[in-house]
């Protein structure tokens, strides 16, 4: 009889010990693509302004590694990252802008302001792209390499200290 | 000043919870022959006066939108309607925290002020159980989370208060759920106070009596009133969700109808007695559980309005100090306790217990389902547990529920025969059979919702029974009580098995003028304007819903657009009639100038939540009768002592 006396306590325990192991776990708050290691899906965007070029899947399978950039004018973090795309640029990237539920106007406006480091930009209305592609946010940043393949997914704004590790990636789906 | 005075009368407060253990533990181990036992009363009581002075001071400087103090300017703002400065006050951490304190120290000033059944030992223990939980919600709130904290530099402007809770309906949904939350907590320290003297006697389960029933109201309204909110604020036409915190109150509720009905076992038959001392402590660390689940952030819910990792560590130490203590003393005692009076299976006691039992069940497996992502989290999976879980599983300990819950008020205590009964068994089993056959060949609908109304039909019926044979004017208030929340229970089952067998569902785009059909109804969009509130402007679709040909009303759901904080809400519109609700949500414009419309067209889905209140009902009619005999019961008590005492002096 006496022993089951104890079995409250020791379940007790037992959710004190997983929830003090769960409380000191950092909250993954990313939700990472699946769509990594796989190839672009079948897309075709027209242009997010006047003088530019659209954007397809197939610009992508020419051999040579870019990165698809996901953003879009009204994004806050976007603007913090601008000059970490320039540098990207400046150091031999190729960067391919989607921009989301935007407007030609707006986006003129932000590239006239933040500078344009991007060799095309397709207009993602309703964001079927970036939901193609596992993409839940904005700024989002993906290396695809020259066969069209997605290699790494970086999620959130390019800081200083990502700029190196994204050339590293590009150099590694060369 | 304010602010400074407020915190000193929160330190001070503290410090008399500190008295309040100590001297009551040093009178437990010493007996009569402490000192510091004549001390433990007064300072519950002096303690009660000074934590709702602190909680004054801290709605005054909502009133007049102190922008200095730090939680005034996050979570208030000078353009708030006043009703909502106040109700900011607890709409976040530091302030719901120093309301439960409020609430948990005049819960212990009444308890010291009042209560004289309990043997002086078994009170000195109890008050002293409550010090140390009014202690450590002290502590946390000093320690981490100080509502008074100033700014360095006062703010210009607040922050605003969470616009989703800028809603009267949430203005009490926290007050009562923490009064139930509280009321738990003074039921645990009876059960710990009662463990620790070893006296688990019928008049400690009437001592307790009041305060689980209270709590249970409380818990009752506050779970009402929650899910009507998010029925209608959240705009996604659901009820109950099955969310992590929607768990958090249930399971608290469950748990309190056990002790609520074991504890009337205890009272009147003198059996489960560490029964009742378990659910004592377990309705108790339900309620915590489920503040931590909400306040740690552990659990991904659409609740989280005030999470903290580093609160859910202090929550979840004192959780263990609590509740751990709390299973470890009865790990110790509960041996040492003698058994109660027996009973036979077919009794009312028998019945009590059965449906104990299921509620011990339901409890487990919401419990289960709950902690159940945390569980596989820790090995890198991540699962949902919603609805396809609970339901099922869940039925299979409530169908059984019902039944006995049918008939198990018409058994006597101690030793009957269900032949006795067996009119009323065959009336209740006719029924049900009856409705699952109708229902079954009138229309196509699930299981679940089948059994839900077969058996809300038969229990409706079978809850008035036990006024058969009886004098109306003559029946006890507890009695009808029990009634009221027994025919309420059938209510809710009704209205949430008609809501899931019969809702239509509508998504449309239309253009203005024209129509959409749910139901019986016909929706014309007459306009879309704009409008502007306090601190909001929204679209605001002009819609005329006519039902079944009839005269059209005019349903005005909008979309709102808050800017301080910067969010957006969808706001129902709801065209209630006796059989139902309309439901309609405004959406977004296509690209073509259509309008999204979302109609719901929801036969009895209102009986969900009158039967919630009516069930809380019951519980106030119960308690009212149990506290009135209880004081007659006094009266009575102190007449015969005088009696007594004068013709000891005339001899």
């Amino acid at each position: 009889m006496s022993w089951r006396l104890w079995v409250p306590l020791f379940a007790f325990a037992l959710f004190v010990g997983l929830a003090a192991y769960q409380l000191t776990q950092p909250k993954d708050e990313f939700v990472q693509s699946r769509m990594v290691g796989e190839e672009l899906p079948y897309f075709e965007l027209p242009p997010a302004m006047d003088g530019v070029e659209g954007v397809s899947n197939a610009s992508f399978a020419d051999g040579q590694p870019r990165l698809l950039n996901i953003w879009a004018s009204w994004c806050l973090p976007c603007i913090a990252e601008a000059p970490h795309l320039e540098s990207l640029k400046e150091q031999g990237a190729e960067i391919v802008g989607v921009a989301i539920r935007d407007r030609p106007e707006d986006v003129a406006r932000f590239l006239a302001q933040h500078g344009n480091p991007y060799s095309r930009i397709g207009r993602d209305d309703l964001s079927e792209v970036q939901l193609a592609i596992g993409s839940s946010g904005v700024p989002e940043t993906f290396v695809i390499d020259g066969s069209g393949v997605i290699r790494h997914q970086h999620i959130g704004d390019i800081r200083a200290d990502d700029v190196p590790r994204l050339l590293a990636e590009l150099e590694k789906a060369r | 000043m304010i602010a400074e005075l407020g915190l000193a009368a929160l330190w001070l407060a503290a410090a008399l919870a500190a008295l309040q253990m100590i001297a009551g533990f040093m009178a437990v181990r010493q007996g009569a022959s402490s000192e510091l036992a004549s001390l433990i009363r007064p300072a519950a009581v002096v303690q009660g006066v000074l934590v709702t002075f602190s909680f004054a001071m801290l709605v005054w400087l909502f009133a007049i939108t102190d922008l200095s103090v730090k939680l005034v300017a996050s979570n208030s703002h000078s353009m708030k309607p006043l009703i909502f400065k106040l109700s900011g006050s607890f709409g976040n951490h530091e302030g719901s925290m120093l309301l439960w304190v409020m609430v948990m120290g005049l819960a212990g000033a009444l308890i010291a002020a009042v209560e004289k059944r309990l043997p002086e030992n078994t009170m000195n223990a109890t008050l002293a159980a409550q010090g140390v939980v009014s202690l450590g919600f002290y502590a946390f709130l000093l320690l981490s989370s100080n509502p008074f904290e100033r700014l360095p530099t006062p703010a210009a402007e607040g922050m605003g208060l969470n616009p989703l809770l800028q809603d009267i309906g949430l203005v009490f949904h926290p007050p009562t759920l923490y009064l139930g939350y509280v009321g738990l907590s003074v039921a645990f320290s009876f059960a710990v106070g009662a463990l620790l003297t070893r006296q688990v006697t019928p008049n400690f389960a009437r001592a307790m009596r009041p305060w689980v029933l209270g709590a249970w109201v409380m818990l009752t309204i506050g779970i009402t009133a929650g899910s009507y909110w998010a029925y209608y604020e959240l705009g996604w036409g659901g009820w109950w969700f099955w969310d992590p915190v929607e768990n958090a109150s249930l399971m608290p509720w469950l748990a309190a109808t056990a002790l609520l009905h074991s504890a009337s076992v205890l009272a009147s038959r003198d059996a489960l007695r560490t029964w009742t001392i378990m659910l004592g402590v377990v309705a108790f660390s339900m309620s915590m559980v489920g503040t931590f689940l909400v306040r740690s952030g552990i659990l991904t819910s659409v609740h989280a309005f005030a999470v903290d990792p580093e609160r859910g560590t202090f929550i979840l130490v004192l959780l263990g100090i609590f509740i751990g203590g709390a299973l470890l003393l009865f790990a110790l005692r509960a041996n040492t306790i003698r058994e109660g009076e027996r009973f036979a299976l077919a009794s009312r006691e028998g019945a009590l217990v059965f449906n104990n039992v299921m509620l011990s069940a339901i409890l487990a497996i919401v419990l289960l389902g709950t902690l159940y992502p945390l569980l596989t989290e820790a090995f890198d999976v991540r699962v949902s547990v919603g609805p396809p879980y609970f339901n099922p599983v869940g039925a299979i300990f409530t169908i059984p529920m019902f039944a006995v819950m049918a008939v198990g008020p018409l058994l006597r205590w101690r030793q009957d025969r269900i032949d006795r009964i067996g009119k009323e068994v065959a009336l209740f089993a006719a029924l049900v059979l009856a409705a699952l056959v109708l229902v079954s060949l009138l229309s196509e609908i699930a299981i679940l919702p089948l059994l839900g109304l077969a058996f809300g039909l038969g229990l409706a019926v079978a809850s008035l029974m036990p006024l058969r044979r009886r004098k109306l004017s003559r029946t006890p208030l507890s009695t009808w009580g029990m009634i009221v929340a027994h025919f309420g229970v059938a209510v809710a089952l009704l209205g949430m098995a008609s809501e899931s067998a019969f809702t239509e569902e509508r998504l449309a785009a239309v253009e203005e003028g024209g129509s959409a059909t749910v139901g019986p109804w016909t929706v014309v969009l007459q306009g879309v304007e704009p409008v502007a509130g306090p601190n909001w402007t929204a679209i605001e679709g002009r819609l005329a819903a006519s039902y079944g040909g009839g005269e059209a009303r005019v349903l005005t759901p909008q979309s709102r657009n808050f800017w301080a904080p910067l969010q957006q809400t969808t706001e129902s519109a709801l065209s209630t009639r006796w059989n139902g609700q309309l439901y309609a949500v405004v959406g977004d414009r296509a690209a073509d100038g259509r309008w999204q419309l979302r109609l719901w067209w929801k036969p009895f889905v209102t009986l969900i939540w009158y039967g919630g209140l009516l069930i809380a009902l019951g519980g106030v009619l119960a308690l009212v009768g149990r506290v009135h005999s209880d004081l007659r019961h006094r009266r009575l008590a102190s007449r015969i002592a005088e009696r007594r005492a004068d013709r000891e002096a005339v001899a």
